[in-house]
C-alpha cells in the first residue's frame, strides 16, 4: 500500500497520525480518502470548489504533482505521497509588515 | 566578480585558516565571502544563526533589517541576544554582538519594517538575500523584490516542529534562473486556516537547524562551491526526524516571471494575504422571514439597490436606489424602523449596507440573504428569474 505523510502542522486533524496507508489509485483518490476520514483536514486541503488549495503542495515521490498529472497523478503501491503546506514562522499572531 | 582588490590581514588569515585549507574552497572561496554583501531580513529565530555563522565565516558586508525590539519571549531561540539586550532594538543589539564576533566585517542596519516602498531600495545594494521573516506578507514581498532585482533569495521557514529551506531565483552558470517562492506557493493560506492561524509556536532548536542550513546555502551561493538547493525544497520534520528533498520547478503561471507576467511592481502584500478583507458581519434576513414581515404587516422599508433595467425585469415592489447612488440618497432611508436591502444575489446590497453603516451610522439595515433570486426560489417561483 502507498504511504501518505501528513506534515506536523496538519497532524492535529489526523489524531496525530504522521503516516497513513492508502489504496487509492491516484492523488485525487488519496485526497478524497483523507477528506472523508478527517473532515477537519478537508477544509485545510480543499477550497470551497473542491480544488487542492494553492498553498498546499502534494508530492508523489520527490516530484510536485503540478509537474506530473496534477490530481490524476498515479499513486503506485510503493509510492510515498507527501503533503507540504506553506509555513511562515511561529509568530502567535500574524505580524504585519 | 573581480577578487584582485581583496586582501587579508594577518589576523584575518589566522581567523579563516580552516576555510582556506579546505580543498575546493580555499583562498578564492574566502575572498568571495569577503567581497560579498548579504542582506538578512529578520534577526530573530532564523536570523540569529544565519547572522552568527555568516559573520563568523567572514562575509564582508552584512545588512540586517529588523524593526523589532528584543523581548523576553525571544530568548528561547534567538541566540544572538541575552537578558542584557531585552528592550533594545534587535538590529542594534545584533550589530554589537556580530562586531565583537568579527571586527573585520562591515555591518549595516535598517531599523525599519521592510515595505513595498523601501524594499527595492534596501535590497538593491546586496548580492544575496536571506529571508528569515515570520509572516506571509513579508515572505512574498522579499520574494517579489528579489525577482525584480535579480537577486538570489535563500529561504528557510519554520512552524512548530516543521522546517523548510530552498534557494529561490538562483541563476546558474548557464544563466538559467531557478524557481521562486511563487512557483512553490502561488498564494498564501487564507487567514484562519492552518498554518496562518493564531496558534503558532516553534521549538527553540528548530530555527537553529534551519537557520544554519540557510547560512550554508548563502555561503554556497556566494562561493559557487557545491550544488545549492535551487530547484529543490528541503523539509525537516523534527518530531519523526525525517528529512526529504523534493524537486520543484518554475511555473508558466508565475505572475512575476512566468509566460504572462502580471506583477510589474511591488504590491500591497497584506491585502494579497487577505488581511484586509476581514469585514464586520452585517445583519441578514432570510427570504422566509421577509415574507413573514410582509404578510403580518410589519412596518419596514424595502430597498432594491440593483440597476433600473434589472428592476424592470423583475421586482418585489421595493424602492429602487441603485448602489452607485446609495450615499446621495441616504436621507431617503428610514432610521425609525427596520430596513431590508436587497439586490440580485446579496453582494451589492451588502456593500450598500456597509457604506451606509460606515458613513451615516445606520444600525437598522438587514441584507436579504440570496437576494431577489433567493426570494423567488423560496417564496414566489412564479416571478421571472434572470
Amino acid at each position: 500500500m502507498a504511504t501518505v505523510i501528513i506534515p506536523t502542522p496538519l497532524r492535529k486533524f489526523t489524531g496525530n497520525t504522521a503516516r497513513l496507508n492508502t489504496t487509492a489509485a491516484n492523488v485525487q483518490g488519496v485526497v478524497n480518502e483523507l477528506a472523508q476520514s478527517f473532515p477537519e483536514l478537508k477544509k485545510q486541503l480543499l477550497d470551497e470548489a473542491g480544488r487542492i488549495r494553492a498553498f498546499v503542495n502534494i508530492f508523489v515521490g520527490n516530484d510536485d504533482i503540478r509537474n506530473l498529472q496534477q490530481e490524476n497523478t498515479v499513486v503506485k503501491e510503493d509510492s510515498i505521497v507527501s503533503i507540504v503546506p506553506a509555513i511562515a514562522g511561529g509568530a502567535p499572531e500574524i505580524s504585519t509588515i | 566578480m573581480s577578487l584582485e582588490h581583496i586582501h587579508f590581514s594577518k589576523e584575518e588569515l589566522a581567523r579563516y585558516d580552516r576555510h582556506i585549507i579546505i580543498p575546493g574552497f580555499g583562498f578564492e572561496g574566502q575572498k568571495k565571502l569577503k567581497a560579498s554583501k548579504v542582506l538578512v531580513v529578520g534577526s530573530g529565530g532564523l536570523g540569529s544563526p544565519v547572522l552568527l555563522y555568516l559573520a563568523a565565516a567572514g562575509v564582508g558586508t552584512i545588512g540586517i533589517v529588523d524593526f523589532d525590539v528584543v523581548d523576553d519571549s525571544n530568548l528561547q531561540r534567538q541566540v544572538l541576544f541575552g537578558v542584557n539586550e531585552v528592550g533594545e532594538l534587535k538590529a542594534t543589539a545584533a550589530r554589537n554582538r556580530l562586531q565583537s564576533l568579527n571586527p573585520h566585517i562591515q555591518i549595516n542596519i535598517y531599523t525599519t519594517q521592510l515595505t513595498s516602498k523601501n524594499a527595492l531600495d534596501i535590497i538593491k545594494d546586496y548580492d544575496v538575500v536571506a529571508d528569515g521573516t515570520d509572516n506571509f506578507p513579508t515572505r512574498y514581498l522579499v520574494n517579489d523584490a528579489c525577482v525584480m532585482l535579480d537577486k538570489p533569495n535563500v529561504y528557510a521557514s519554520i512552524f512548530q516542529f516543521e522546517g523548510q529551506a530552498s534557494v529561490f531565483n538562483f541563476k546558474d552558470e548557464q544563466g538559467k534562473v531557478g524557481p521562486n517562492y511563487r512557483d512553490l506557493f502561488p498564494t498564501p493560506p487564507p487567514p484562519g486556516l492552518v498554518p496562518s492561524c493564531a496558534e503558532g509556536g516553534v521549538l527553540g532548536v528548530l530555527p537553529g537547524i534551519l537557520g544554519s542550513i540557510q547560512a550554508l546555502e548563502v555561503i554556497k551561493v556566494i562561493t559557487g562551491v557545491g550544488e545549492t538547493l535551487s530547484g529543490r525544497l528541503f523539509i525537516f520534520d523534527a518530531l519523526s526526524f525525517e528529512t526529504r528533498t523534493f524537486t520543484i520547478s518554475r511555473s508558466a503561471d508565475n505572475p512575476l516571471n512566468g509566460d504572462h507576467p502580471t506583477i510589474k511592481e511591488l504590491i500591497d502584500y497584506e491585502q494579497f494575504c487577505g488581511m484586509k478583507t476581514v469585514e464586520k458581519p452585517i445583519k441578514e434576513i432570510t427570504a422566509k422571514d421577509l415574507y413573514n414581515w410582509q404578510v403580518t404587516g410589519e412596518d419596514f422599508q424595502l430597498i432594491d439597490v440593483r440597476e433600473p433595467h434589472e428592476y424592470e425585469i423583475v421586482n418585489i415592489s421595493a424602492e429602487l436606489i441603485p448602489l452607485a447612488t446609495i450615499s446621495s440618497n441616504a436621507d431617503k432611508i428610514a432610521r425609525d424602523k427596520k430596513v431590508v436591502v436587497h439586490c440580485k444575489m446579496g453582494g451589492r446590497s451588502a456593500k450598500a449596507i456597509r457604506e451606509l453603516e460606515e458613513n451615516f451610522g445606520f444600525d437598522n439595515l438587514y441584507n436579504l440573504k440570496g437576494g431577489i433570486l433567493g426570494y423567488i426560489d423560496e417564496i414566489k417561483p412564479e416571478l421571472t428569474k434572470y
